[in-house]
């Protein structure tokens, strides 16, 4: 792991409008997420954890509106605000750099197309030329190889197969640098000259199947054929992870990936996103509500409570020496035995109209006069572990 | 007074029908021969997957669903019990086990003492987004079952409502709201009221904490305990996740495939799993401490269907000591000491 950041965000700001009033789902939101790590973010239901998510793919859906703050990813030594950029180019971000795994796979596939259909969109979108360029690579070689002889009838079979014919290089080429151009979409419907169309096909299944054999689905060739209703949950978020990382994204946002499934289909998952993660060498930002599951797979933790993120810092630290009093109050209710069982007073707050101050103060048992009446501000408390919380502004940064 | 709930070998199968004369063409064995014995003041627990027929063995327990055989015993005398194990062991008796089964045994109960049964056994249903009605108040929501068991009427009735409202930690003034007004915490606390307003000796719990947050969780649980104090209550706990479980559960089943593979008390069974199934099971909860570093099974592929199961011991496909054994022969559920109780050609020797 490295300590070069990938993605920043600061102070986020996003307000849902709705017919009852104006939702603030993030206030002032601040994360960084380092190249190579696995962040956690953990939090209750409706503390915008999810909406974080969509936010780094500018995702929010329609009455939400991201009023304030930036999103700066690194890419090619630069950084760009994602917020500011067109439509256009962030179609190239989301599943080439950024990609995402959502939380129920099975409303997540589209159910009247096949697995092979739904991976190979991602494919088709942003590594056409990559394949394009392999299919003239290889014809190439194979020609080269033949020429040299010295083959068994089984090999020359083989080879023969790969080489391209001139026209069907012409149109690759020409396919390779326009995808929709009038020829290649005229010819690609023509039975004689459609040939270099049915072989870039052929390869982008090879390549589905490849993503699914990783997957460690048994069988990848039929179930690539199959559609989502044939697959059962685990089976499902295999297809959708397969997906996610279909084009080698740095960041794989995951979601809630498994908390739909049960806890030995869970560890299954679990193990092949860790072994996905080594393999690849991406960057995960694990969305959840299991601490479990946080301890398991993470090394850094950001706890999120009403739209703000309270605490920051590496696993160990946040289960050893919490500081912020909701994070304490969490990690109690986690049921042990023999403990008495521990719960947090009062309800989350409705964020149409939050509390004043920190959003905490109502439940928390430690506030002061301070809370109720001033935000307080993110602050590092020690190396590495910064919290939201007038408890620690005094101390020494 | 105490009581006894005794499941002997029950068994559900949901008919799969096939063409034109919609014949039975095969069978869901989503509760395929189980018998157990709740103890009155306990808190059983049931754990297994999803599809392992946790539910359905709860709603054919309290006759929601109708059982294709066994019997289910509630609070009945050991002699009456004993004599139609016997005459049904015999095959004989035809008249007499008929007329004593229709008297005692839960499993063919008919109308008014059908009804009755019912007041002494309620469930909590998993979302409660779903059990409750969403066109009726919270007042009528808690009144039916009141109307419809005959225990009280007008003034009387709408004061016991209220008093099991308080009990559950809402209040007079959410008498006259719907459903939807309520957060998820709060709704499950409406079907617990609802539940328990027929003062029940035995509640089903059914997932009751799967579709709510951690924090609200605790507090649920926590509500679970003052209410089996105080109402002296009996719980089977349905869930599939094990550590809430743990924490309130007196003894544990573990189900696999409409069976029970396992059963003992809850600290034995978290300690020491024997069974290659709860093994798997166990080391595969994520325990929220980072430090923890153990040795964890991993199940390879998934649970086989429940319309053909595999034969044997169902989960010999699966399983990494499996024996020649394990193909043809099904395993008997056999006492190995200290009351832990394990389905498995390993232990039966």
């Amino acid at each position: 792991m490295t300590e070069r950041p990938l993605l920043r965000i600061q102070d986020l700001d996003l307000r849902f409008y709705t017919y009852e009033g104006v939702v603030e789902a993030l206030d002032r939101v601040r994360l960084q997420i380092k190249d190579g790590e696995t962040i956690g973010v953990v939090g209750e239901t409706g503390c915008g954890k999810s909406v974080t998510g969509f936010s780094e793919l500018n995702l929010i859906p329609p009455p939400g509106k991201i009023e304030g703050g930036k999103i700066l990813l690194q890419k090619n030594d630069q950084w760009i605000n994602l917020l500011r950029q067109r439509d256009a180019y962030l179609r190239t971000v989301r599943g080439k750099d950024i990609s995402m795994i959502f939380q129920d796979p099975k409303s997540a596939l589209n159910p009247v197309y096949t697995v092979r259909q739904q991976i190979a969109e991602a494919i088709l979108h942003h590594r056409r030329e990559e394949l394009c360029l392999k299919l003239l690579e290889d014809s190439k070689n194979a020609v080269e190889s033949l020429k040299r002889g010295n083959l068994s009838e089984h090999e020359k079979a083989k080879l023969t197969k790969s080489v391209l014919s001139k026209r069907e290089k012409r149109m690759l080429g020409r396919m390779f640098k326009d995808p929709q151009g009038l020829i290649v979409r005229i010819a690609s419907r023509i039975p004689v000259l459609n040939r270099f169309k049915r072989r870039f096909n052929r390869e982008v299944t090879r390549e589905v199947v490849r993503m699914l054999k990783d997957m460690r689905i048994p069988d990848p060739d039929r179930v690539a054929e199959m559609y989502p209703h044939e697959l059962s949950g685990g089976m499902a978020q295999r297809v959708v992870i397969a997906m996610a990382l279909s084009c080698n994204p740095k960041l794989l946002i995951a979601d809630e990936p498994t908390t739909n499934l049960d806890v030995t289909v869970q560890l299954q998952i679990l193990n092949l996103i860790k072994d996905l993660k080594k393999k690849y060498g991406m960057t995960i930002q694990y969305i959840t509500h299991d601490m479990g599951v946080i301890a398991e797979m993470c090394d850094r933790v950001a706890v999120m409570y009403a739209g703000n993120v309270v605490e920051l810092s590496e696993v160990l630290e946040m289960f050893k020496n919490p500081l912020h009093p909701y994070t304490k109050a969490l990690l109690e209710c986690i049921p042990r035995p023999g403990t008495e069982l521990k719960s947090i007073e009062g309800f989350v707050p409705g964020l149409i109209d939050p509390p004043k101050g920190c959003r905490f103060h109502d439940r928390c048992p430690y506030a002061m006069e301070k809370c109720v009446r001033e935000k307080p501000e993110f602050v590092s408390a020690k190396k590495d572990h910064q919290v939201l919380c007038h408890l620690y502004t005094g101390e020494i940064r | 007074m105490s009581f006894t709930l005794e499941l002997e070998d029950l068994k559900k199968y949901y008919a799969l029908t096939g063409g034109i004369l919609r014949r039975q063409v095969g069978a869901v064995k989503a509760v395929d021969g189980v018998s157990l014995t709740v103890k009155k003041g306990e808190t059983f627990g049931l754990v297994g997957e999803s599809g392992c027929g946790k539910t359905t063995l709860a709603k054919t327990t309290l006759r929601l669903v109708n059982p294709n055989s066994g019997n289910i015993f509630f609070d009945v005398p050991d002699e009456v019990r004993e004599r139609i194990r016997t005459l049904q062991k015999e095959r004989k008796g035809g008249f007499e086990l008929r007329r004593l089964r229709g008297q005692w045994d839960l499993a063919v109960f008919k109308g008014r003492k059908l009804r009755d049964m019912r007041r002494k056994m309620q469930m909590v249903y998993q979302d409660p987004t779903r059990s409750l009605n969403p066109r009726m108040l919270v007042k009528d929501v808690l009144l039916e079952p009141l109307a419809v068991q005959g225990l009280a009427r007008g003034s009387s009735a709408l004061k016991r409502v209220s008093e099991m409202l308080q009990r559950v930690g809402l209040n007079d003034r959410h008498l006259y709201r719907y459903p939807h007004e309520f957060s998820g915490g709060q709704r499950q606390r409406i079907a617990i009221a609802r539940a328990l307003i027929t003062t029940p000796k035995l509640v089903f719990l059914d997932e009751p904490t799967s579709s709510v947050d951690v924090s609200v969780r605790a507090q649920l649980l926590k509500l679970f305990q003052e209410l089996r104090k105080d109402f002296d209550l009996t719980y089977l706990y349905i869930s599939h996740d094990l550590s809430v479980v743990e924490c309130i559960a007196d003894r544990v089943a573990v189900m696999y495939l409409g069976k029970i593979v396992e059963l003992a008390r809850t600290t034995e069974l978290y300690e020491r799993p024997l069974h290659p199934y709860s093994i798997a099971l166990f080391s595969a909860i994520p325990v929220p401490d980072p430090t923890l570093k153990r040795k964890r099974v991993v199940l390879t592929g998934e649970v086989p269907s429940p319309v053909n199961p595999p034969s044997g011991c169902r989960f010999h496909p699966r399983c990494d000591s499996a024996m020649q054994v394990c193909q043809t022969q099904e395993p008997k559920l056999l006492d190995v000491g200290n009351e832990h109780l394990v389905a498995c050609h390993l232990f039966n020797k």
